[in-house]
């Protein structure tokens, strides 16, 4: 192992640390962010962004999607259109509410 | 049988097959929990107005807030135990492999508190629509670190030295696709949390 190499694992290391930091303090926010006094609507839309945000820190930098190779990226274009209309099903349940009353 | 390529990538794919294959195992998972998401949605957008609100409010979010925690630093020691390996050094690997194990018996045993809590209370399953969801979801990702736990054990004990000393670098991929299968259980547990807990 050169020293060259060894530097570009810090590196590494770093950037690995800092997102975890950042994961703690988005777990923290989003605590504090429950107890604050908005509807439930913008309840859900603040706690799913934050956990969004927090998803991607660990599928970019932990699972390295980021630098990863196209095909995987493809995989998973292709899970989560399927994901999305998985979550679609039940408001389209609920249009079909709408239309009847 | 050699299974090909676990060391050098696919000139098609670009990748070697164990990552793939995690990879295509996570897209799976992706959909055996989007179903489960799904029907939360649908049993709360059915429930009566406040009925989730009111019994989520019975869930304990200090612990579960703690468990956060513990999950992210065993994300962190996980990839930090896969670095080891990258820079050859073994002991150090045990070290922070022996300290994810650790983090992931400390969420199954708030996990077992929060479980008990709720039992000791009367509140079951069959209590109401969220609980049910509630503990179908958290025990599917229950058994989930479970399932990480006795993989991520096999290769912190003896049989894990031994594939080191006899290839280093297959052992090392080994490690690196079963750290994206912890990475996925943790990313299932940041939706779960709010979702569960907060909302």
């Amino acid at each position: 192992m050169s020293e060259h190499d060894n530097g570009h694992w810090e590196e590494h290391v770093k950037v690995y640390l800092t997102v975890f930091g950042a994961l703690a303090v988005l777990t923290v926010l989003t605590v504090a962010a429950s107890y604050l006094n908005v509807s439930e609507t913008e309840a859900i839309f603040l706690a799913l962004a934050i956990a969004t945000i927090k998803a991607s820190l660990v599928a970019g930098y932990f699972m390295h999607l980021i630098t990863e190779k196209q095909t995987i990226v493809w995989i998973l274009a292709l899970t989560f259109v399927f994901f999305l209309v998985c979550m679609f099903i039940p408001i389209i349940t609920e249009m079909d509410h709408a239309k009847l009353a | 049988m050699q299974i090909p390529y676990t060391i050098e990538e696919r000139p098609d794919t670009g990748l070697n097959n164990s990552k793939l294959g995690v990879w295509i195992f996570l897209a799976s998972e992706i959909m055996l929990f989007g179903g489960l998401f799904s029907a939360y949605v649908f049993l709360r957008m059915a429930a009566p107005e406040g009925d989730f609100g009111y019994w989520g409010s019975k869930l304990n979010i200090p612990l579960a807030t703690v468990n956060t925690m513990v999950l992210i630093s065993s994300s962190v020691t996980v990839i930090m135990s896969w670095v080891s390996l990258k820079l050859k050094d073994f002991e150090k690997y045990k070290m922070y492999m022996g300290l994810t194990l650790l983090c992931a018996l400390i969420f199954l045993v708030i996990k077992y508190f929060e479980y008990t809590g709720k039992f000791h209370h009367g509140i079951y399953p069959s209590s109401s629509t969220f609980m049910g969801i509630y503990f179908t979801l958290t025990g599917l990702h229950g058994i989930h670190i479970i399932g990480g736990m006795i993989v991520m054990a096999y290769f912190w004990l003896p049989a894990g030295n031994k594939m080191w000393h006899s290839n280093p670098e297959q052992f090392t991929n080994r490690i690196e696709v079963a750290g994206l299968y912890w990475h996925f259980v943790d990313l299932v547990w940041i939706f779960l949390f709010p979702v569960l807990y907060l909302l």
